[in-house]
């Protein structure tokens, strides 16, 4: 049956509006797109250019004689004499030695002001680790200052920050580079750490510890309540207000803002319980119950979409619903489950919030042992140096941007594996 | 008053058929009061349904009920769309009572014993009375499991041997053991329809229930496997007593002893088979199986 001419016409002049309206509306979804993604490219490489720098630190190469007098130590193994040791004068002695020009105490003390403060610790362990080298001497690269290391990092980019520095504290250095005795060295200390008022040893482990503690805990809460509610509430609860109306308020719980969580947990878990500030004890708390809506929501639309036809033969071979639930809804529902949780999980990483309620915003330099340490975590301690004034917390404050990104990334991948690993079994 | 529209299970459009929410049903030769023409009672009855009603909220699905299911006999229920034939069918093992705002009148017995007994365990009855689904629906797991799932939940199997047995046993009665013996541990869903269908056949007699459900079996099944399955059903009938619905007329005449026709929720008539296809005593049964409608 052939149609009348007069109606493949109108077809074809409609087909072109069509084809265009669908051009159309591709053009506005790959803009979209594209906007999207070069806002996440822009973040992302500005975080990567400026946070790269943290993970190297400037080392100056000093001449360091270990003198027993110098330090008034006769014997290392003795803990008193070890502790009241002045380990600082030998690195002092080698400036003194290397510039003998500068005598001024002003001078001098500007000229000691180039090392960092950690260098007698460091110089410490390296001989309690070498006793051996105990009145000998051997040429040690020495971390710098913060000050030295924006300035050599920024010389070393052609555009020398000098805002920070004296001119004599420029010509040494100077001196120092000429001679190639200063140098970049990985940045051992950001990655094993904890935090510090000074920029060249602050850490981020400690708040990578603070946070794995937290989160576990988060995780170990908030996975079986959330699943245990999901399932109860989907396969045995009765459907009638009491539920409707428990469902309606995890569906607002999961939008209520963060930092009403960190006020809850102020009020209860520390108010009332006496929980101790600024653990992770009390932090996983707060997350766990900021958590649960997310958790509770996938679960249970994991669960709704396991299809009644599976369900029907279960129960129709005469499963008790226990049966049906634990055999086959959970294994199915399962990956579903594990992607929401890990989801809510990323979110808890990246939570800040709540936890300055809670008192996690604390300077801790200690790294966290245990769940009842104070302790900080990944997020507020990258608010923490971002309110730092010094220069070189710029990098670090990227830097530990980046490390959060590298987590979060992580996690997000391992939810996406688990999903289609424990999907592809049947 | 009777008079409600009717629904069946999956199907909530009667747009086949007259509205018959006026009451007036007579001109299609249903009366209000309709009573079930034919042999309602048969000799040696496993199971006996007497002044069933059943409802989903306010809407009235089957209407007075009354029917006898003989002991190792097949019986077909067949009926125009939403006439309500699987809502009864799943009422025998009480499968509707997992659908919310379900609700069942009258008296259904099997072996005498009340169905909706509060004393009658409903795992026990679904022992009792296995079904089998209009579409295949094999656990997500393999072959032996599907199969093995019954024995395993109720305890039937004292060892590994004896479940091994049994499991052959099932694939072999119903007729799958020489297609799957050399991959039981794959994946039951990666079979073809006919082959899920039955596996889930295989499934359902594992535990060795008395009755068989099926609700339309082969209607997502090409012809040469709905063959097979109707020799299937053939065979198991000398030790099940099935039950069918189906909309396969054909289907209906080859297969069973039995067939039931409802329309509308309502039973019309029951009769041997081969007297419903050949000599139907009601008008509407004879419009129905002579295609004017449905």
């Amino acid at each position: 049956m052939s149609k009348e001419p007069i109606y493949l016409e109108k077809i074809q002049r409609s087909l072109v509006g069509r084809y265009r309206a669908e051009r159309a509306f591709r053009g506005c979804g790959m803009l979209a797109v594209s906007l999207g993604l070069a806002a996440v490219l822009l973040v992302f490489v500005d975080i990567f250019i400026k946070g790269t720098g943290a993970f190297s630190a400037t080392y100056i190469a000093l001449d360091v004689t270990y003198e027993k007098d110098l330090l008034g130590i006769e014997n290392l193994a003795d803990q008193r004499q070890v502790n009241s040791g002045d380990w600082e004068a030998l690195y002092k002695q080698a400036l003194r030695r290397d510039f003998p020009d500068i005598r001024k105490r002003g001078e001098r003390r500007k000229l000691y002001a180039l090392v960092s403060s950690a260098a007698g610790y460091d110089i410490k362990d390296r001989l309690l680790a070498n006793p051996g080298l105990l009145g000998s001497k051997e040429t040690l690269w020495i971390l710098a200052d913060d000050d030295i290391d924006s300035y050599y990092k920024s010389w070393l980019d052609g555009n020398a920050y000098t805002a920070r520095l004296t001119d004599g504290q420029i010509r040494v250095l100077d001196t120092l580079i000429n001679t190639e005795r200063m140098q970049l060295h990985f940045n051992a200390n950001f990655l094993t750490r904890g935090d510090s008022r000074e920029p060249e040893q602050a850490g981020i482990w400690g708040a990578v510890i603070g946070s794995f503690l937290t989160l576990m805990l988060t995780l170990v809460l908030s996975f079986p309540v959330g699943i245990a509610a999901a399932v109860y509430l989907e396969e045995f609860a009765p459907k009638n207000k009491v539920t409707d109306f428990i469902e309606v308020n995890i569906n607002n719980l999961a939008a209520v803002p963060s930092i009403i969580f960190g006020l809850l947990g102020l009020a209860i878990f520390i108010n009332l319980f006496q929980i101790p500030r600024s653990i992770p004890v009390v932090g996983g708390l707060v997350l766990a119950v900021m958590t649960l809506p997310t958790i509770i929501i996938t679960s249970r639309a994991a669960i709704k979409s396991v299809p009644p036809s599976i369900r029907e033969a279960a129960l129709g071979m005469g499963a008790s619903r226990n049966q049906m639930v634990l055999h086959h809804v959970l294994p199915l529902a399962l990956p579903g489950m594990l992607t929401g949780a890990i989801i809510g999980m990323a979110r808890a990483l990246g939570e800040t919030a709540p936890l300055l309620m809670i008192g996690m915003v604390a300077f801790i330099v200690d790294i966290p042992a245990g769940f009842m340490d104070p302790a900080t975590v990944l997020p507020v301690q990258i608010f923490l140096w971002a309110d730092s004034p010094e220069r070189a917390f710029i990098e670090k404050t990227s830097a530990a941007i980046m490390v959060l990104l590298g987590f979060l990334v992580t996690m997000n991948i391992s939810a996406v594996w688990l999903r289609k690993r424990l999907e592809r079994r049947w | 008053m009777n008079t409600s529209a009717t629904f069946g299970v999956g199907t909530p459009s009667e747009s086949d058929f007259r509205d018959t929410r006026d009451g007036d049903m007579s001109d299609i030769g249903l009366t209000k009061g309709h009573v079930t023409v034919g042999s309602v009672e048969i000799q040696a009855a496993k199971i006996t349904a007497r002044g069933v009603n059943i409802f989903y909220g306010d809407k009235q699905a089957i209407h007075d009920v009354n029917v006898d299911i003989g002991k190792n006999q097949v019986i077909a229920m067949i009926g125009p769309s939403g006439c309500g034939k699987s809502t009864f069918l799943r009422s025998l093992n009480r499968m509707n009572d997992t659908i919310d705002g379900c609700k069942i009148e009258g008296d259904i017995r099997i072996d005498g014993e009340d169905l909706y007994s509060p004393k009658l365990d409903v795992v026990e009855l679904r022992a009792r009375v296995g079904m089998v689904f209009q579409k295949p629906n094999p656990f997500p797991k393999s072959i032996y499991d599907n199969v093995a799932y019954g024995p395993k939940i109720h305890g039937l199997a004292e060892t590994r041997a004896d479940l091994d047995e049994m499991v052959e046993k099932s694939l072999r009665r119903a007729g799958l053991w020489d297609e799957v013996k050399d991959r039981l541990f794959q994946a039951g869903t990666g079979l073809s329809g006919g082959q899920q269908q039955r596996l889930c056949i295989a499934r359902a007699i594992a535990v060795s229930p008395e009755v068989i459900l099926m609700d339309e079996p082969c209607s997502a099944l090409d012809p040469i496997a709905t063959a097979r399955i109707e020799e299937l059903i053939e065979e198991l009938s000398h030790n099940f007593t099935i039950a069918i619905v189906t909309h396969n007329m054909q289907q209906a005449a080859r297969v069973s002893q039995r067939t039931a026709y409802f329309h509308l929720g309502r039973l019309i008539e029951v009769n041997p088979t081969e007297q419903v296809f050949t000599n139907p005593e009601h008008s509407l049964t004879e419009s129905y199986i002579t295609g004017r409608f449905g």
